[in-house]
């Protein structure tokens, strides 16, 4: 059996007759006018057009448009268009590209430091949660105390800031922001030698 | 210096030089095709030819920028939609989408005087033009990337963020909805086409 693409779908011959006749020769049609269809499509447009009258028809009035269409004639700006944009360039320089100047390690490390940054709060929140249920309720959900304002009066900041884990993160983001520095230190240093 | 024979990549590498005057070849050769891509956005010469040089410019400045890994046209093509967007968003008009009804109510208000125009002007070439100016402007892009950018359904699929697929069916579309227009207001310049 002989398949032809409809829609970028693989059907049958017999199974295109059926689905919207007219659009899908107008499909086939101007995908034959453009050059886009394949071999086989392409020889079996051109029996249609050869044998049936309504697809001569049609191929007609599409060839008609397509051909309008490439003669059509651009639309034309002043004649001084030109010197006004040279007028215009006369006093700029071409900008550096934009890959000169974005280092790829510099925004690897911004992002490295904005995921430590949301990690690291992220695991603080975590921490906050009772993760132990009451005795009597089934829920598996983390029971959270909402009664945040005393709990704030109340906390106790020192233990989190001689806490392990909070010493290690701060660690990590004053290396990344050591890391960032240097970079920038040696591109200063790179620009000022040329 | 004029230099008629380079191409376009050439062109780019000496002005990128240096050779800063060579930069008005290239306006030569794109102004044409820039200033119809505008006119299917603003449809006010004025305008147009103010966003234009300002594209121009904007293209010298980021010249740079331009690896030659796609057709220039698709690299300026990218200018002139932001350009576009840019300038038509701080005119406060809705150009967002083709499906935008308020974008066809806004064409379909100067049908009538096109209408008027066309009847003075009855070349093939006008008739064309002021039907796909009555298509909504993502109709109108399409059918101008396509027939006068001379680019191929990927490359406008690149620009446009859409799939070839997809570029395509919207071509079909555009191009229904054209034939529609010149036969609603153009059909006796129709006639006259097809007795030549």
């Amino acid at each position: 059996m002989k398949y032809v693409r409809y829609r970028g779908i693989k059907v049958t011959n017999f199974e295109t007759t059926i689905m919207e006749p007219h659009i899908q020769m107008e499909e086939r049609l101007w995908d034959y006018i453009d050059g886009l269809s394949s071999p086989d499509e392409k020889s079996a447009v051109e029996t249609l057009i050869a044998r049936n009258i309504e697809w001569l028809r049609k191929y007609k009035e599409l060839l008609n448009i397509h051909q309008t269409m490439q003669e059509a004639e651009l639309d034309a700006p002043s004649l001084r268009f030109s010197k006004n944009v040279m007028e215009e360039i006369a006093r700029l320089q071409v900008a550096p590209a934009t890959k000169t100047y974005i280092n790829k390690n510099i925004i690897r490390s911004i992002g490295a430091f904005f995921l430590t940054l949301i990690a690291g709060f992220l695991v603080y929140c975590l921490g906050q949660f009772k993760w132990s249920g009451s005795g009597s309720s089934s829920s598996v959900l983390p029971r959270y105390d909402l009664d945040l304002d005393a709990k704030m009066r109340t906390f106790n900041w020192s233990r989190i800031f001689s806490s392990a884990y909070t010493s290690v993160f701060v660690l990590v983001l004053v290396i990344l922001g050591l890391v960032m520095l240097d970079m920038y230190l040696q591109r200063k240093k790179q620009q000022s030698a040329t | 210096m004029s230099q008629p024979g380079l191409t376009d990549i050439e062109l780019i590498s000496k002005i990128l030089q240096g050779d800063k005057a060579l930069f008005a070849q290239v306006v030569e050769r794109y102004q044409n095709y820039v200033f119809t891509l505008v006119l299917r956005f603003t449809d006010n010469r004025e305008d147009a030819e103010e966003i234009s040089q300002d594209i121009f410019v904007k293209a010298y400045r980021s010249l740079a920028d331009f690896r030659g890994e796609a057709k220039f046209s698709t690299w300026l093509y990218t200018i002139v939609r932001t350009s576009c967007i840019t300038f038509l968003r701080k005119k406060k008009l809705d150009i967002t989408s083709i499906d935008n009804e308020r974008t066809f109510l806004q064409l379909e208000n100067q049908e009538s005087g096109f209408k008027a125009n066309v009847i003075e002007q009855k070349s093939r070439h006008a008739m064309v033009n002021e039907a796909i100016r009555l298509l909504s402007p993502d109709d109108a892009q399409l059918i101008t990337l396509f027939y006068k950018g001379e680019q191929s359904l990927e490359e406008i699929g690149r620009v446009m963020g859409l799939e070839p697929n997809t570029v395509k069916v919207k071509l079909h579309r555009a191009r229904h909805r054209l034939k529609e227009k010149m036969e609603k207001y153009f059909s006796h310049e129709i006639r006259e086409i097809q007795g030549n």
